[in-house]
């Protein structure tokens, strides 16, 4: 009897229960779709706080992001501390989006509420050489993140108590994580002790490095 | 001569400005603070840093997503489990992955192992930077049994790059589990021997009580996560506020100290590994069968958007926050650094405090220089 002879299940065995579906790991992953959240509850607070400073607001992956007048953050900030319970600022960051014709850096707020637990992502969108308003009066943690953004990006947040760099080094020339800065680095001037370290070579004898 | 420059005291005061560190071991790294004395107590502290950068988040942009795991692990790098954890999660959370359970239970078990090693190496170097010695060697043993299990796992014992998105590279090797029990199930009592060496010790206490002490209240406002926000009395932990891994499942305590202060900092740690060896031990407990590895596309191509995710990095909330732009690069890869944040608090904790003190605070912050210069 071959393989195609044998008779198929009888009719009378129960039929096969439908296959359960499968777990998720075995399935495509569930690629997120960003939303518009204009009505989504936490963007509505805001609207209410600061009328008129909400641009634009969506969700994705579960993060709400709100993106706000560049020139009310500190209003928008002090108002989510202390109206709305946002005491903590978990991040601040930026990214370059080169070409954008409507300013082209994103600076990037990132914050948590300890009442219920929920998060909240506020975004500027900055040109270059414009001056953004510095948080360090509502959240002193943005002390040290806005260096960071500023020595990295090259972004002025004005009224800052001391706006250093802060990851490289005072008079370090360039903004390292702009996109048009090339990765493979760029001549620093790190060769200040020319005796010492002579271009192509070690330390030679009599340098101060002995 | 420099050095002599900055000796010199104030001409209209008896202060004087040095530099402590970079070449410094109790620095911990290559950590500078520059202080301003008055005689032995500190009028004032201003943390510099920058000294060990190599641009770990400008090489993220060239490299794949699988690619950049290894650059986590020479981020904190007495914890590269954890950071692993965080990068593939933010990933995974931006592509909407849900990993199978074994590769959860994988997962929390090497980050609870890096979380007791990484508090061994604290617990070792701070008391040894105090001046008690013997707690060093004892701590470095139990380690070295850690980074033994790590290496049985990954073949890796510090920079472990040993997850992948979607999921776990390999299986556990057979006998791994029993291994991993035996060191946990005798590791209480090495905790124990060392808290009998320092809890009730006379100069331990005098020289951690009521130093480097934080409100609750500043210790939020200076963004503080992780111990050094738990020992001030706040109960918040990611792996219970916005569980990840699957945490849900198992059933440990957040420890939490009253004063706020060095000792505290001390006795929140020591809880913290008790409470890593009760969620190892429930984790080989119920370990579920299965594949460890999601089913996710080769080339790793996450969709246009943003996200962020963090994790209880054994220093506190590590996080990634990733903006994509459908490429298999990512466009924008940045860290939140625990410790970064976490020193920046050094001023407001030393601030009237001697430079002895100093070297306590330094110790009970917990900081890597890996992670706060990037």
């Amino acid at each position: 009897m071959t393989e195609q002879d044998k008779p198929t299940a009888p009719a009378d065995t129960p039929a096969q229960p439908p296959a359960a579906p499968k777990p998720p790991w075995e399935e495509k992953p569930v690629t997120p779709v960003p939303q518009d959240a204009r009505e989504h509850a936490q963007v509505r607070e805001i609207a209410a706080a600061v009328p008129g400073a909400v641009i634009a607001a969506v969700e994705f992956a579960g993060q709400v992001t709100v993106t706000v007048d560049r020139e009310r953050i500190v209003e928008v900030g002090r108002a989510c501390k202390e109206t709305l319970g946002y005491a903590f600022l978990v991040d601040l960051t930026a990214v370059d989006w080169q070409d954008r014709p409507e300013g082209r850096f994103d600076v990037v707020y990132w914050l948590h509420r300890h009442a219920d637990s929920v998060r909240l992502r506020l975004k500027l969108q900055v040109g270059v050489d414009v001056e953004v308003a510095s948080v360090t009066g509502v959240w002193k943690v943005a002390d040290w993140m806005e260096r960071e953004v500023f020595d990295m990006f090259g972004i002025y947040f004005g009224g800052h108590p001391n706006l250093e760099r802060i990851l490289t080094w005072e008079g370090f020339s360039g903004h390292p994580l702009r996109k048009d800065f090339p990765l493979e680095g760029i001549d620093t001037g790190a060769a200040v002790y020319p005796d010492v370290f002579p271009p192509g070579g070690g330390p030679v004898a009599g340098g101060e490095g002995e | 001569m420099g050095n002599l420059e900055a000796l010199k005291p104030f001409p209209d005061s008896e202060e004087m400005e040095i530099s402590f560190g970079p070449q410094h071991p109790a620095t911990h790294g290559v950590l500078r603070v520059l202080l301003r004395l008055d005689g032995e107590r500190i009028v004032d502290a201003k943390p510099v840093i920058g000294y060990l950068h190599r641009g770990t988040e400008k090489i993220f942009e060239r490299e794949t997503y699988n690619g950049t795991i290894p650059h986590t692990d020479r981020l904190d790098y007495t914890a590269a489990a954890t950071n692993n954890q965080a990068l593939v999660g933010v990933v995974e959370k931006i592509m909407g992955v849900t990993v199978p359970p074994r590769a959860s239970a994988v997962r929390v078990l090497l980050a609870e192992l890096q979380r007791i090693a990484s508090h061994t190496i604290w617990l070792g170097t701070h008391a040894l930077d105090i001046g008690a010695q013997s707690p060093f060697f004892y701590t470095f043993e139990e380690r070295e049994k850690i980074l033994d299990l790590f290496e049985e796992y990954c073949g890796a014992r510090l920079t472990l790059n040993s997850m992948r998105v979607g999921g776990q590279p390999y299986d556990l090797p057979d006998g791994w589990t029993d291994r991993c029990r035996t060191f946990v199930d005798q590791f209480p009592a090495r905790v124990a021997e060392w808290e009998r060496l320092l809890t009730t010790n006379r100069i331990w206490k005098l020289r951690t009580v009521g130093v480097g002490v934080i409100s609750a209240a500043n210790a939020v406002e200076w963004g503080l996560t992780g111990p050094p926000l738990r020992g001030s009395g706040v109960k918040w932990d990611i792996r219970k506020v916005f569980p990840y891994d699957r945490y849900e499942q198992y059933d440990f305590e957040i420890p939490v100290g009253a004063n706020g202060d060095t000792y505290d900092r001390y006795l929140v740690r020591m809880e913290e590994m008790r409470q890593s060896v009760r969620i190892i031990q429930q984790c080989l407990a119920k370990l579920p069968d299965g594949p460890v590895m999601a089913k996710v596309p080769k080339v790793i191509k996450p969709p246009k958007g943003e996200a962020y995710f963090s994790v209880e990095s054994p220093k506190g909330e590590l996080g990634f926050y990733v903006v994509s732009d459908g490429g298999a690069h990512p466009y924008r890869l940045h860290v939140r650094p625990a410790c970064f944040i976490n020193l920046q608090a050094l001023p407001e904790m030393v601030r009237g405090l001697l430079v002895a003190d100093l070297i306590a605070v330094i110790g009970t912050l917990d900081i890597v220089l890996g992670e706060i210069d990037r």
